[in-house]
């Protein structure tokens, strides 16, 4: 019936100092990421390098929970200098895990701190909470 | 009844333990629940402060053995068998169907015809919405609701306002919880063809006065229906004093089973609807072409009914009787007080709904400060303590009262005083994690 692992030291330092939680200047996208059954609510917003390829800069605005809101920190700082088509793949990586899929060694690296939220896979009602932000991304990027 | 009563309990205080009546609201009574024994989920699971019995109650003794009881002595396929399991079956739930008549105060002769069973509330209020409302709805005509429905007495209005083209209005309470008579005359009038309300709300806790809201309906001649889902587990319900025309419950939220709810009529509106569902068990006669209904209640009862689950039902109904209201009014009146003077103790907790206990009826909502509800409930579980938290099915409401989502103790008379103090230690625990 425990489901304390997702509250992990890294996940509520993230909630309480988010880094990347700004309003992002010069951005060239954005997109707002609700989510009804919380009543969470997350603008996002990325600079692109002028190629379009790179992801110079990732901030987040908004609130909700503190799975949301670590989650969305985690993410725009693993994403932050990333390549797209990397960020892509993280995302992917991110939903496998989500889903309770096994991640191997290298894929768990790559997810870096989001992986602590992999317990999250057993706790149904708050999957949404750690999705909402790489769901906005996903609406950025695909 | 084989299931062992409270009565048998009382008999055991005769020879000097416990006196239930006199005493089970006293403090030493409250700290530990003798009713959970009824309970096998509880009596098996001593570490856990169940506190949400708004969601769903837990099941005693008695309804589960009335359920296999059914599938072990008595299981036919009611109505239609000619031979002898069949009738008694039929009479099995024909045998419900009066209990429930009575225990809902309709104690005529002819009255138990006038109860539909159907899976739930949700179903129940579907069934006027489908096959009263387009009878009577019209472009320009209004429904009348409050604000603190749960979605299940909101969107099937909604939807059979926006295909008739009629208008849903809202009646809204004050600061208490209170919808005031001025508010009523305000919102209900001669456009209004139907009002129907909550009679407990599953947020504030607070009881409507659909009694006041009836009469009114009955002024401008439109029906009145009570969405009784919350209000049933907690206190006796009389219709024809209410002067609802229709009422609605669930079996699950008053210690019967999942998936059995009741839709109570008035018999010539029921009569005078069309069926909601057909198909078989619902007919009289049928050709290629066409076909006539079979007679209230049967009429709006297609398929083969949860037979066990009704007789469970009764079960879980003549459990509550065993108990009385009384008894278990006074404990969740009592542990309710002592929850929300614990909890506005806490200092980081706000209350949501009236400031008297007694009109919360077991349902206590709250905040923590700067915590999200979602966060709360699942560190909560970390400590075994299970709530409810978000929107409770009250979207409208909760933008009414500017949260988007709270959390939800609920309590029911087999909660004792250790399960609230769970609940407290778990919220400083809450704090802690959030606030060092």
């Amino acid at each position: 019936m425990a489901n304390g692992s997702v509250y992990t030291t890294a996940l509520m330092e993230h909630n309480a100092h988010p880094d990347y939680k700004y309003e992002l200047a010069n951005f060239t996208h954005e997109h707002e990421g609700v989510n009804p059954s919380c009543g969470d609510e997350m603008v996002l917003r990325l600079r692109l390098s002028s190629d379009g390829s790179t992801i110079e800069e990732a901030a987040f605005t908004g609130s909700g929970c503190a799975v949301s809101q670590a989650s969305a920190d985690i993410m725009a700082e693993l994403v932050t200098g990333e390549t797209v088509e990397e960020a892509k793949h993280l995302g992917e990586l991110f939903f496998r895990m989500i889903q309770g899929d096994e991640l191997d060694d290298d894929e768990q690296e790559a997810l870096d701190e989001a992986y602590e939220l992999a317990s999250i896979s057993r706790m149904p009602a708050r999957v949404k909470c750690a999705e909402l932000a790489w769901r906005t991304l996903g609406a950025l990027i695909e | 009844m084989a299931y062992r009563t409270l009565r048998d309990e009382k008999r055991l205080t005769a020879a000097g333990r416990i006196e239930w009546d006199s005493r089970s609201t006293q403090a030493s009574a409250l700290a530990t629940s003798q009713y959970k024994r009824d309970f096998p989920l509880l009596l098996h699971n001593p570490d856990l402060a169940f506190l949400d019995s708004a969601a769903t109650a837990q099941r005693p003794n008695a309804v589960l053995e009335a359920q296999r009881r059914f599938y072990e002595t008595m299981n036919a396929n009611a109505l239609r068998g000619l031979y002898r399991l069949s009738v008694e079956a039929t009479e099995a739930i024909n045998a419900s169907r009066t209990h429930i008549a009575s225990f809902i105060g309709l104690k005529g002769k002819d009255d138990a015809c006038d109860i539909v069973f159907c899976r739930n509330t949700s179903e129940a209020l579907n069934l006027i919405a489908h096959s009263y409302a387009p009878m009577v709805l019209g472009p320009g005509d209004e429904v009348c609701i409050t604000i603190m429905e749960h979605h299940s007495n909101l969107i099937p209005w909604q939807q059979a306002c926006k295909a008739a083209g009629a208008t849903l209005v809202y009646m809204y309470p004050n600061e208490q919880g209170v919808i005031t008579e001025e508010e009523m005359r305000t919102k209900i009038g001669a456009r209004t063809k139907i009002v129907s309300a909550v009679h407990v709300s599953n947020v504030l806790g607070v009881a409507n006065n659909v009694k006041r809201m009836a009469a009114i309906a009955h002024e401008f001649g439109a029906v009145m229906v009570v969405d009784g889902a919350q209000s049933v587990p907690h206190f006796p319900v009389d219709v024809t004093e209410l002067g609802c025309d229709f009422f609605a419950f669930s079996g699950h939220k008053v210690f019967g089973p999942m998936g059995i709810g009741v839709l109570w009529g008035r018999h010539e509106l029921l009569k005078a609807m069309p069926p909601f569902l057909t198909g078989g068990e619902m007919i009289d006669f049928v050709t290629e072409q066409d076909a006539t209904w079979a007679a209230v209640p049967e009429k709006f009862e297609a398929g083969t009914q949860d037979a066990a689950g009704i007789f469970a039902l009764d079960a879980a109904l003549g459990y509550v009787e065993s108990v009385g209201f009384d008894a278990m009014r006074a404990r969740e009146r009592a542990l309710v007080t002592l929850c929300m003077r614990r909890l506005s103790e806490l200092g980081f907790v706000r209350l949501i709904g009236p400031d008297d206990p007694n009109a919360h009826h077991g349902v206590i909502s709250f905040n923590v400060c700067g915590i999200h509800p979602h966060d709360v409930a699942s560190i909560l579980d970390m400590d075994n303590v299970a709530i409810r938290a978000g929107h409770h099915c009250a979207q409208p409401l909760l933008a009414y009262l500017g949260i988007g989502s709270c959390c939800r103790a609920s309590l029911a008379f087999y909660n004792d005083s250790g399960d609230i103090d769970q609940l407290v230690e778990g919220l400083k625990h809450v704090w802690r994690m959030f606030n060092g």
